[in-house]
C-alpha cells in the first residue's frame, strides 16, 4: 500500500536524512521525500501501516527533531 | 515573508548592529567575551540548541553541529569577532534559501492554479453554490462568464468560448456549444453555460493534473539521488580532513593553535547545503515552468531522460496527422457540378459506418439527404458500393471497383484514398479523402532533427499511406501495417539496439502497452483521456507534436543548470579548502564563498521556473 503525507521539514538535506531514516524501518518497500512540495510517500506492509508509519513518525524526529509528519 | 523568517531576519539585523558597535567598544579579556557572546547567543542559539540535540540522538555530521563546532572553537580561541561573523553569514545563506524557496513554490502553485472552488448547481429551481466535492455525476451545472470549469461535463445548453490556457498552454479560447465536451480547469470566457457532470471532481481532469504535478517531484532524477548520496560521504570526509588538519601538522611544525583554526575553516565548508536544494529546486522549477506550457512531466527522472533521447517513435494516426478522415479535393467530368457529385455520392454511401462514407457525409452537411431516393445498395468488399438513385445505376467505389463495371476513368495521382464516381456507366468524377498531416508536424520534426534526434514511425496503415506521411514529413524510418502487438515488438528491437533514451510519442489510443514500455512514453492531447494520463511518462495537454522538442530543451536546460551548479559549488569548496589549509584565507572567507555560492546556485536554480516557448 502507498500512501503520501504532509510533511514539515526546514532544509533539503534533512528531508533527505528523513527518507533514508524512513527507508530503514523493517517493513518500508519504499520511500520518497519531497523538500520542495513537503511530502512523503511511504509504500509498505499493509496489516502494519499505521505501526509502521508511528515508527517512521520517530526515526524522524530523530534525525531532525524539527520536522513534523501530520499522520 | 513568514513569521519566522521575519524573525530570523530581526536577528540578523540586531546582531549585525551589535558586532559593529562592539568594534569600537575598547574592551579586552573575559569582558569581551561576555560583550561578544550577546550577538553570539542572538543569532545562533537555536544552531546551538539543535546542536546538542543532534548529539543527544547520535547525528554528529549535521550541519548545526558542524557550525557549532566550528563557531564555538573560534571563540574558544579568542577568535570572538570571527565568532559571531561565521554564525551570522550561515544565518543569512539559511534565510535567503528559505525565502527562495518559498517564493518558487509559491510561484509554481501559481503556475498550477487550477483548482475550482465552488460549482453551482440547480438544485430543486434554486441555485446554490457548493464545493466542487458534493457534485455527483448526472447533475447540472451552471458556469457564468470568468468562471472556471469545476468539474468535466458536457454543454447541454449555451454558447461560449473557453480559455485553455492553464492547462494547455494554448491562449487561442475554444468555443464551444450544447453537445460539446467540456474540461474543468479551463475558464469560462463570454457566454452562461449549463453542463451535465460526467466526472466527479475527484476523477475530474482538473484533479487528477493537479495530482500529477504535486506527485512529480517524489520521483527523483538520478542527478538528485546522487546529490543526496554524495552529502553523504561529503561531510564525514571533510571533517576527518579538518581532524587531520588540527592534529598532524602541529606534530612536526608545532603552532597548534594557527592549526586549529585552519581546521574549523574546513567545518565551516563542509555542509553541502549549496547543492543539497539547488538541484531539486530546479528539478521542481523544470517541471512547473514546463506544465505551464501544456507538458505534464510525470518526474524529475523523466525531465532528466528526455534529455538523452536519440530516438523518438511516432504513432501516425491522430499524432503526426490529424486523426480525422476528410473530403481534401473533388474533380469532376465536364458538365458535372461538384456539390452535386459529393451528394450523390453520400447518398449512395448513405447506409454505410466506413469512415470514408462519414467523411462524404460530413462533407455534403447542409445538403438534404434523401435516403428514400436511393435503392438495391449492394456493397462490395474492397471496391466500394453499387446502388440505384433515383432508379438510374450508379458505382461508388476505389479504381479496383471501376475496373469491374468496365468504366474508363483517368489515372490520378492524389495523396489518400481516391473515390471514383460513376452514374448510368459513366464516370463523373472523383473524391480524393485522406487524413491530413497536422500543419504543425513539419516543424516539429525538422526541430527534433536538428537536435540530433532520429525519428521513426510506426502505424497500422497501409505502406503507400504510411510512404506518404513518411516523405513529407522527412521521416528516416518507417514501418507499416502493423498491429498493436508488431508496434511493441519493433519498439523493444529499438530499445536492444539503442543509443541514448527511446522516446514513443502516441495519441493514448490502443497504444498504452508501447507508450508504457519506451524510456519515456509521451501521450498527446491528454485532456480527458484516462488511459493517457495513466500510462505515459509525459502528457502533452495539446495535441501540438512541436512541444516534443520544447521538452527537450527545459530537460537540457534544466540538466545544464544542474551541472552548473554542481562543478560551480564543488570548484569554489575545493579551493576554499586548499586556501584555508595553506592559511592564506580565514573563516570569514570561508563562510562567505559557502554561502555566496547557495545563493549563486540557487538563484541560478529559479531560472529553470521561467517559461520556454
Amino acid at each position: 500500500m502507498k500512501k503520501k503525507f504532509k510533511i514539515e521539514v526546514d532544509c533539503a538535506n534533512c528531508a533527505a536524512k528523513m527518507e533514508e531514516a524512513v527507508r530503514k524501518i523493517d517493513g518500508v518497500k519504499d520511500v520518497s521525500v519531497s523538500f520542495m512540495t513537503q511530502k512523503m510517500a511511504v509504500e509498505a506492509d499493509e496489516t502494519r501501516f499505521d505501526e509502521i508509519m508511528q515508527m517512521a513518525r520517530k526515526a524522524c524526529k530523530k534525525v531532525e527533531p524539527d520536522c513534523e509528519i501530520y499522520l | 515573508m513568514t513569521a519566522k523568517q521575519k524573525k530570523t531576519l530581526l536577528r540578523i539585523i540586531i546582531s549585525a548592529a551589535l558586532l559593529i558597535v562592539l568594534r569600537f567598544v575598547p574592551v579586552d579579556g573575559y569582558l569581551k567575551l561576555g560583550l561578544y557572546l550577546l550577538p553570539y547567543a542572538l543569532i545562533g542559539y537555536d544552531v546551538l540548541i539543535r546542536a546538542v540535540k543532534g548529539i543527544i540522538s547520535g547525528q554528529v555530521f549535521d550541519e548545526n553541529f558542524l557550525m557549532a563546532i566550528a563557531t564555538v572553537g573560534a571563540m574558544a580561541l579568542e577568535s570572538y569577532s570571527e565568532g559571531v561573523e561565521v554564525m551570522l553569514f550561515y544565518q543569512i545563506g539559511e534565510l535567503f534559501q528559505s525565502y527562495a524557496v518559498g517564493r518558487s513554490r509559491r510561484s509554481i502553485s501559481a503556475l498550477m492554479d487550477i483548482r475550482p472552488d465552488f460549482a453551482n448547481v440547480e438544485r430543486d429551481g434554486d441555485l446554490v453554490s457548493v464545493d466542487p466535492d458534493e457534485v455527483s455525476v448526472g447533475d447540472v451545472i451552471i458556469i457564468r462568464p470568468g468562471e472556471r470549469v469545476p468539474l468535466d461535463g458536457t454543454v447541454i445548453d449555451g454558447e461560449s468560448s473557453l480559455n485553455t490556457a492553464a492547462l494547455t498552454g494554448e491562449s487561442l479560447p475554444r468555443s464551444v456549444k450544447a453537445g460539446d465536451e467540456v474540461v474543468s480547469g479551463s475558464v469560462n470566457v463570454s457566454g452562461l453555460l449549463k453542463v451535465r457532470v460526467s466526472r466527479i471532481f475527484e476523477e475530474s481532469t482538473v484533479s487528477r493534473i493537479l495530482e500529477l504535478v504535486e506527485n512529480s517531484s517524489l520521483k527523483k532524477a538520478k542527478a538528485e539521488n546522487f546529490i543526496t548520496r554524495f552529502a553523504h560521504y561529503y561531510t564525514p570526509a571533510v571533517c576527518l580532513m579538518a581532524l587531520a588538519l588540527a592534529v598532524l601538522p602541529p606534530l612536526f611544525v608545532g603552532g597548534f593553535r594557527q592549526w586549529l583554526m585552519r581546521a574549523l575553516s574546513f567545518l565551516v565548508i563542509s555542509c553541502p547545503c549549496a547543492l543539497v536544494i539547488s538541484i531539486p529546486l530546479t528539478f521542481f522549477g523544470g517541471i512547473g515552468g514546463a506544465s505551464r506550457s501544456g507538458i505534464l512531466v510525470k518526474g524529475g527522472n523523466y525531465l532528466e531522460a528526455m534529455s538523452e533521447a536519440r530516438t523518438i517513435v511516432f504513432d501516425k494516426t491522430g499524432t503526426l496527422t490529424e486523426g480525422v478522415f476528410a473530403v481534401r479535393q473533388i474533380q469532376t467530368a465536364p458538365g458535372v457540378d461538384a456539390e452535386d457529385l459529393v451528394v450523390r455520392a453520400a447518398l449512395c454511401e448513405s447506409y454505410s459506418n466506413h469512415p470514408i462514407s462519414q467523411s462524404l457525409r460530413a462533407r455534403a452537411e447542409g445538403h438534404r439527404l434523401d435516403v428514400n431516393r436511393v435503392t438495391d445498395v449492394e456493397e462490395l468488399a474492397g471496391c466500394g458500393i453499387t446502388a440505384r438513385l433515383d432508379g438510374q445505376p450508379m458505382a461508388v467505389g476505389n479504381a479496383r471497383l471501376m475496373k469491374l463495371l468496365q468504366i474508363d476513368v483517368p489515372t490520378a495521382q492524389a495523396q489518400g484514398t481516391i473515390i471514383y464516381v460513376a452514374r448510368g456507366g459513366k464516370y463523373e468524377g472523383m473524391i480524393v479523402i485522406s487524413d491530413a498531416v497536422k500543419a504543425t508536424s513539419r516543424p516539429a520534426l525538422d526541430a527534433l532533427r536538428k537536435q540530433g534526434v532520429k525519428t521513426v514511425m510506426l502505424t497500422g496503415d497501409s505502406r503507400t499511406a504510411a510512404a506518404q506521411v513518411a516523405d513529407q514529413l522527412g521521416i528516416e524510418e518507417t514501418h507499416a501495417e502493423l498491429l498493436p502487438q508488431d508496434k511493441v515488438d519493433r519498439l523493444e528491437d529499438m530499445l536492444r539496439n539503442k543509443q541514448g533514451a527511446v522516446c514513443f510519442v502516441g495519441d493514448g489510443i490502443n497504444d498504452a502497452p508501447v507508450l508504457s514500455r519506451a524510456d519515456i512514453g509521451i501521450a498527446m492531447g491528454g485532456v480527458g483521456s484516462d488511459a493517457a494520463i495513466e500510462a505515459a511518462d509525459i502528457v502533452l495537454m495539446d495535441d501540438d507534436p512541436r512541444k516534443i522538442s520544447l521538452a527537450m530543451r527545459i530537460s537540457h536546460r534544466c540538466l545544464r543548470i544542474v551541472h552548473e551548479n554542481i562543478a560551480f559549488a564543488l570548484t569554489v569548496k575545493a579551493v576554499c579548502l586548499v586556501l584555508g589549509a595553506l592559511g592564506i584565507t580565514g573563516m570569514q572567507m570561508a563562510i562567505f564563498a559557502d554561502v555566496g555560492v547557495m545563493i549563486l546556485a540557487v538563484l541560478n536554480a529559479t531560472r529553470a521556473l521561467t517559461s520556454m516557448r
